[in-house]
């Protein structure tokens, strides 16, 4: 479910003044002004972001402050909802994702998503990191079989599978299904890999190898991750935004934000005194 | 659950056992401390109406399982060699037949007024009431009824004679009485034991003949017939093609007075060859005498099964009582459907659930998916959904008269009138017949399947679509690949119950192509091979016509009982297969609960 938001008087909030420049391999996607309505309830305002190509943004927040509507709409996941309106613009790599002719499904293929809850398709562990390339037609077995195994390996799950490729993927431990996912994700060859609280329903194990996956995928894709978990956010990412109330509040690189907020909201958050 | 692979066994064994106290040790519960039992009040459990719970399936179990008792005991019963009683009346004729069941009676004042003073005296004792058993006698032919009422005060002697044999005949049913001759090669061979080789033997070459003449009959005569029949209506779809004089229809003309010829010789000599074996079939006679001296003379090959029933081991009984289900299950009926098998009936149902499965679940299915994946949940698609549920409250005989009114006349007759002119006016989808008749039952049976399979689909996790469209797959592919295999478990139960229901309906067949006898199967031979447009035969149809609709009812009883017993077991073995399919498919979704 998407976070629901709080409906508050907009006056409370201070623009965006907190952002800074953060440093980078260039804008992957660029966040210009835009509002997201559920119905006649706004969800988020104005919001402009602009996220780093090639590093690990972190959205944090309280629950309900729209960090995940924020990264549903990086790949238009959020269509899937009755009665939604945006306004402003997403730029993925140049591209307005959100023109009237936007292709979704060439969107979607081109961002990765990993969701809360590991979600691998009732098929084989093979079939479920293949099936991005199944519902693109790609009939070239080589091709298939190559690319599984290298997402594989690069969600660090090769190892642990490699003998069991044709058993069913529900019967991975929670963990090594996330870790599935994460594979399913990049199988795809996306520019971004979107992961919504991807450690929200794992054990401290499995989400430190998770952690440690995303260290290793850092450099090969621009990575935004939504997190509860601030030590986590402080661990993971090279750049953090503190949303609150469907605004981001606060963005600069994360070692800032933890050590010297500049908004008094993002100081009151990550000093634990709300939230 | 398997466990996560960078957990190591200690880990994961002291971390479940911090979280989880109670599997620490073995430390007993307070009850068994308390070292006695009490009386549980139920209100104090928060269960007060658990006995009417349990009272309510209980009822539910003993009529089920009295129902089933029922008809198991008395359909496996059917088929098993009784004795036959030879009974002395008092005023010295004798009745032979197999006891089938007794019952008390209250005597009239006239026949009790006949009777002897002691007789009298017992009947009153009984409050006027005496005992009476029905005999099953047999010899249609002869007595013109196949049973009789016997009551005790009658009788005066009953025997079970060890020369009394059961004749099973090709017509007029059965025959109880005693073999008196055998005719062969034109000599008069008596006969003394009916076990001998001798007239067991002749019986097995006259019966092989008759089989072999009404295969003839049937098979050859019958495939020349097809094919002579084949060529008048190329004549005739000819004639209506082409105009009067034309060279097409010339040619046409003369290629069936060739052919026609052809086959007339083919059909003379068959029928030659059939007279041939006609003549030494009823040359070979038999003699059956029944117990009150009365002679019948008949071929010998159109008795099917003869022994004598007071004198089989219980090797014999075994071998009558299977080749009886063999011909039961194997055979064709005679004596209007009351003996012999069921064969067709049962081609019929199954060929007529199998197809209403393949009906029926594209169709619900794909409605399922319209109004649950791609319709706007509103108003209307909530009207629709309501008219789904009442359409399966629509008595099953509106349906049928749908059927006949709609596929066979409408639709069939539009066929007909397209495709196969020359065979009007007789119809060949325009009447009732197994296309018709499933289409029929797969409308009756369409709002079960898509109830199931809109529940089946719902409840599909949100999280697996998503998962599918943020690989970059379309709607439909999300459906086709992740929503579908996942659903197949529910929709399977709703084909399940959609077919338990089409198997067991008979009220709107009889419109839409059931009959009484088919003279063909639906699958023969003839190109092309499966005749849907042909009528059937149908177990449930076939125990409400014997049942109630034959000669004598009592006679078509024990047919009731074994052609129920087939119906339920028919249907369990189709609803096991399925449910097996179901549970493999289940299993493979196993563990998907994380």
């Amino acid at each position: 479910m998407p976070d629901t938001m709080l409906a508050s008087p907009a006056e409370e909030f201070p623009p965006t003044e907190y952002h800074v420049r953060v440093g980078g391999r260039g804008e992957a996607v660029e966040i210009m002004e835009f509002n997201l309505w559920y119905g006649t309830k706004q969800a988020l305002f104005d919001n402009t972001l602009s996220i780093q190509a090639g590093l690990v943004t972190a959205l944090i927040g309280p629950s309900g402050c729209g960090k995940s509507t924020l990264l549903r709409s990086l790949n238009r996941m959020n269509d899937l909802i009755d009665g939604l309106r945006i306004s402003g613009t997403i730029k993925v790599e140049g591209e307005d994702i959100y023109a009237p002719g936007a292709d979704v499904i060439a969107i979607r293929k081109r961002m990765g998503m990993v969701f809360q809850k590991p979600n691998p398709f009732p098929m084989s562990i093979f079939e479920n990191v293949a099936y991005p390339l199944r519902v693109d037609g790609v009939r070239d077995k080589a091709l298939v079989q190559e690319t599984v195994e290298r997402s594989l390996r690069g969600a660090a799950l090769w190892d642990e599978v490699k003998d069991r490729l044709d058993d069913s993927a529900l019967g991975l431990s929670g963990g090594q299904q996330q870790r599935l996912c994460i594979a399913r994700a990049i199988a795809g060859s996306p520019e971004v890999l979107l992961m919504d609280e991807p450690c929200s329903a794992l054990d401290p194990i499995a989400t430190a190898k998770i952690e440690e996956l995303i260290d290793e995928l850092r450099g090969q894709f621009t990575i935004v991750i939504v997190t509860h978990n601030m030590q986590q956010a402080a661990r993971v990412s090279d750049n953090t935004a503190f949303m609150y109330l469907g605004r981001v509040v606060e963005y600069g690189d994360t070692d800032t934000i933890f050590t010297k907020p500049k908004s008094p909201r993002t100081q009151d958050y990550i000093t634990g005194r709300f939230g | 659950m398997a466990m996560d692979a960078i957990s190591s066994p200690e880990t994961a064994s002291t971390g479940r056992a911090g979280t989880d106290p109670s599997r620490r040790g073995s430390r007993p519960s307070p009850r068994l401390l308390e070292g006695k039992t009490r009386l549980i009040d139920l209100k104090a459990e928060g269960q007060p109406n658990l006995w009417l719970l349990g009272g309510a399936l209980c009822i539910a179990i003993v009529m089920i399982l009295s129902l089933v008792l029922l008809v198991l005991w008395n359909g496996l019963a059917t088929f098993w060699p009784k004795p036959i009683a030879v009974v002395t009346l008092t005023d010295g004729s004798l009745v032979a037949g197999e006891p089938s069941r007794t019952a008390s009676f209250r005597v009239g004042q006239e026949v009790l007024a006949t009777l002897p003073p002691e007789a009298q005296a017992e009947i009153a004792a009984n409050g006027g009431y005496a005992s009476r058993t029905l005999y099953r006698t047999g010899n249609f032919d002869l007595y013109g009824d196949d049973f009789r009422w016997v009551a005790d005060f009658q009788a005066r002697a009953k025997e079970f004679p060890r020369d009394m044999v059961l004749f099973e005949r090709q017509e007029w049913g059965v025959f109880v009485g005693r073999i008196a001759s055998f005719v062969r090669d034109g000599r008069t061979v008596p006969v003394t034991d009916p076990w001998a080789d001798e007239v067991r033997q002749a019986h097995r070459v006259a019966r092989d003949r008759f089989l072999q003449i009404r295969s003839i009959q049937r098979v050859e005569i019958g495939e020349v017939n097809h094919y002579l029949e084949s060529e008048r209506l190329r004549l005739r779809r000819a004639a209506l093609q082409y105009s009067e004089g034309s060279r097409e229809l010339e040619a046409a003309r003369a290629r069936f007075v060739e052919r026609e010829a052809f086959y007339q010789r083919q059909f003379e000599e068959l029928s030659a060859r059939a007279q041939a074996l006609m003549r030494e079939h009823e040359a070979e006679t038999v003699t059956l005498v029944e117990i009150g001296g009365r002679e019948r003379v008949q071929p010998l090959g159109t008795i099917v099964r003869f022994y004598p029933a007071n004198d089989v081991n219980l090797l014999q009984k075994l071998g009558i009582y299977g080749s009886r289900w063999f011909e039961f299950l194997t055979d064709e009926p005679r004596e209007a459907n009351t003996e012999g098998g069921i064969l067709p009936a049962l081609f019929g149902t199954v060929a007529l659930t199998l197809l209403l499965v393949v009906f029926v679940t594209p169709f619900g299915v794909i409605t399922a998916i319209y109004l649950r994946e791609y319709a706007k949940q509103g108003r209307l698609v909530s009207a629709v959904r309501v008219s789904v549920n009442n359409l399966a409250g629509v008595p099953s005989i509106v349906y049928g008269v749908f059927g006949v009114g709609f596929f066979a006349y409408t639709v069939g007759g539009s066929i007909d009138a397209l495709f196969f002119p020359e065979k009007l006016p007789s119809p060949t989808f325009g009447t009732g017949g197994l296309l018709w008749a499933s289409l029929t039952l797969a409308l009756l049976t369409v709002p079960v399947v898509i109830v199931a399979s809109e529940e089946a689909l719902a409840a599909v996790p949100r999280s697996m679509r998503e998962g599918s469209l943020a690989c970059g797959a379309s709607k439909w592919q999300t459906i086709r690949y992740i929503v579908l295999p996942r659903a197949l478990p529910g929709i399977m139960t709703g084909v399940i119950l959609a077919m338990a229901r089409g198997a067991g309906e008979v009220a709107p067949l009889m419109l839409v192509g059931v009959v009484k006898l088919a003279p063909e199967l639906p699958i023969d031979g003839f190109f092309p091979f499966i005749h849907l447009e042909r009528s059937f035969m149908h177990l449930g149809f076939h125990i409400f016509d014997v049942g109630f609709q034959s000669r004598n009812s009592e006679a078509g009883k024990p047919m009731v009982y074994t052609t129920t017993l087939l119906l339920i077991f028919l249907i369990l073995v189709m609803n096991l297969t399925a449910i097996t399919i179901r549970n493999r498919l289940k299993r493979k979704f196993a563990g998907s609960q994380f």
